[in-house]
């Protein structure tokens, strides 16, 4: 089989068995409220300090969710030993990077755009005439953090402390995506919004570094 | 690989596998021609595990060179390998599990050939229950059926009886000699002598990493599954 | 052995021939006084470095393309003497910044990717302390030094088109632009000598490695008896 339809056919696998216990959207979503939340507590930020500070916030939390919720994409795949059938199953093991890629894409972002009206509401932002950016941004921004994720938690699977190491390793990579995305978001936000074409740009540049480095060096990372 | 064909033979030339300062294998030779049964014996931490998972090209060998077996980049369907965990997922179905492995594998008719197999290992009226409700026994059925979705003509099994009951292991052993019988090859570890056993036409002890003996060359059945030593 | 010295020797040799032409033949800088003289010390051993963790880089690269030690070897004792030489100017930057523009730190494009850069090799050698079987470890943190190397200019250009509230402060016109000739001297000895420095512990560093392979090789080969 090809693939693309490999890809496929494991992303859909991987989207009903998260359908099926919405374990992860779930607590990654309650995750990203409390850290909006306990940074409410910390700062009491004024209105203006809210628009401010929001999208950077709003990112900093989609990070920290994000590097939590990658580990159990590989973890699975421990806990039987599928992995070793999914690599006798496919042909290209790129496959298997891309389709978790893929889940790990839409997971997050579906976590981010259940996420958007909560922080319309708590920043006092209008966000629905903007939405078409934001999903862009979201979904390229998503993007480069599950490829980044995606490879630091298939290297950290095989190490002691990976809980922990992962965060660790995933959160200076991605500093690029936080400050551009932040920056792209802001833009939309902001009282006389923009989209900053060049933000986008820089995002997809990413997303096309980070894909072709996995392409690469993918098969080495599934090797036992 | 023409349609059809049986797969020229599996060979080990002076294999070695290291993890760290550990050796796994150490200079193992052996040749396993197309449609023998063989089976592997040895104590645990043999070396049995190893040799079969290089056999499926899961880990390359330290050094040394395995030929015959399909290279990794080459159509994998032609391996079907049965482990010590089920390589099958609890939270799908039994239905859904083949399914999926067999879309993966680009087989033509998946939809049949998913019933035809749940029927061979007997579990049609559970194709709806996920794995996760299953005892060891249908667990491992499972994962048979898995191994065999793409009717490969090279069968890997690791020590496939553990957990099974008399009655699933006489099920097994009726299917291995099935497959034996329409030409595959098979390589299969046993802790023992089994009803298993009897099926095969040679046997080979490993022994810290080592072939020590090979009915090919000469030691009786006996001796290879009793072997003490020296 | 002797040769090892003798480049030992040479290497420290030529550090303390370029600490004294920084410090008595470099002329005095127009505007910062004495305390600029650091900077060839500091810049030099940046430049040393960054050297260090392209070598890494291409080792990453040889070691997952080849598989043999060595390369794994190298790799480390590039990061770990890149990571010294980083720590080194991570902490040698705000002594000259302070009197010099009262401030300590700023995050300006370079500062920050320099801190994001140490952060990512303490990652590397943090995660080769997790892993165990030698060949997984080596396999690993060669990917994840790959990755990590890509990373660093990305996030160098994304603080530079972004982070425009805190520009880069200028050193003399940038470096080796329209410097003094005696000063660009005296920069490019300090530069060569830093980089001698860090190969000559990178050279031991490896041997360190390499005998602790062999020493594992033997271990196994008694074992295996």
């Amino acid at each position: 089989m090809g693939l693309l339809s490999n890809a496929a056919t494991l992303l859909a696998k991987e989207a009903r068995t998260e359908f099926r216990s919405r374990e992860l959207v779930s607590t990654t979503l309650v995750f990203v409220l409390i850290v909006v939340v306990l940074f409410s507590f910390a700062f009491d930020p004024t209105t203006s300090e809210s628009r401010r500070f929001g999208p950077g916030l709003l990112w900093l939390a989609f990070l920290f969710a994000a590097s939590l919720m990658m580990q159990p994409s590989f973890l699975r795949e421990q806990a039987n030993d599928t992995l070793s059938a999914l690599r006798l199953s496919v042909r290209d093991p790129f496959a298997i990077l891309l389709a978790k890629i893929g889940a790990n894409t839409l997971f997050l972002l579906l976590t981010e755009l259940l996420m958007l009206p909560v922080f319309a509401v708590m920043f006092n932002v209008a966000v629905v005439p903007q939405l078409p950016g934001l999903v862009l941004t979201f979904a390229l921004g998503s993007l480069g953090i599950a490829t980044a994720g995606t490879a630091l938690a298939a290297i950290s699977a095989q190490a002691r402390m990976r809980e922990l190491l992962l965060p660790l390793m995933l959160l200076p990579l991605l500093t690029p995506v936080l400050i551009a995305a932040t920056a792209v978001t802001a833009g939309l936000l902001a009282r006389e919004p923009v989209l900053e074409w060049k933000g986008i740009g820089f995002l997809a540049a990413f997303d096309v570094v980070f894909l072709t480095a996995l392409w690469l060096f993918g098969e080495y990372l599934l090797e036992e | 690989m023409a349609a059809g064909a049986g797969h020229a033979g599996l060979h080990f030339d002076r294999v070695d596998k290291r993890y760290g300062s550990v050796y796994a294998l150490r200079n193992v030779t052996l040749s396993v021609a197309a449609g023998d049964c063989v089976v592997l014996a040895g104590r645990n931490g043999s070396g049995k595990t190893t040799l079969l998972r290089l056999a499926a090209r899961l880990t390359r060998p330290t050094d040394g060179t395995i030929s015959g077996a399909p290279e990794i980049s080459a159509p994998q369907p032609a391996i079907g390998f049965v482990a010590h965990a089920t390589m099958v997922y609890d939270e799908l179905t039994a239905g859904e599990n083949l399914r999926f492995f067999g879309k993966l594998l680009g087989l033509p008719r998946v939809n049949e050939r998913v019933a035809e197999l749940l029927k061979e290992v007997g579990l049609a009226e559970r194709k709806d229950s996920l794995v996760r409700t299953f005892s060891r026994g249908m667990r491992q059925r499972v994962a048979i059926a898995r191994a065999l979705l793409a009717e490969p003509r090279l069968l890997l099994f690791d020590e496939p009886a553990t957990g099974l009951d008399p009655e699933a292991t006489a099920w097994l052993a009726a299917q291995l000699r099935k497959l034996r019988d329409a030409g595959c090859t098979i390589l299969m570890s046993l802790h023992g002598e089994s009803e298993l056993a009897q099926l095969a036409g040679r046997a080979v002890r490993l022994d810290a990493g080592r072939v020590v003996a090979d009915t090919r060359t000469g030691a009786t059945f006996h001796s290879v599954y009793h072997f003490t030593g020296g | 052995m002797v040769r090892r010295i003798l480049f030992g020797a040479v290497a420290v040799a030529l550090v303390v021939l370029g600490a004294y032409a920084a410090f008595f033949v470099a002329p005095e800088e127009r505007t910062m006084g004495d305390i600029q003289r650091i900077f060839y010390f500091h810049a030099a051993t940046a430049w040393a470095g960054e050297t260090a963790f392209f070598v890494c880089f291409l080792a990453n690269l040889l070691y997952v393309w080849r598989r043999a030690a060595k390369y794994d070897w190298l790799g480390v004792a590039c990061a770990e003497v890149g990571l010294a030489c980083i720590t080194v100017v991570l902490i040698t930057g705000p002594i000259w910044a302070k009197p010099v523009w009262g401030i300590w730190w700023t995050w300006d494009a370079r500062l920050t990717s320099t801190f994001v850069l140490w952060i990512l090799y303490i990652c590397y050698l943090l995660l080769r302390s997790l892993i165990e079987e030698p060949e997984r470890r080596a396999l690993l943190s060669a990917l994840f030094g790959i990755f990590a190397f890509i990373d660093v200019p990305i996030v160098f250009g994304a603080i530079r088109w972004w982070r425009t509230q805190h520009p880069a402060p200028v050193i003399m016109g940038g470096e080796g632009s329209g410097l003094d000739p005696v000063m660009r001297k005296v920069f490019f000895l300090n530069v060569l000598a830093m980089h001698l420095l860090a190969a000559f512990l990178i050279v031991e560093r490896y041997l360190l490695e390499r005998a602790k392979g062999a020493i594992q090789d033997l271990q196994r080969e008694a074992e295996a008896q």
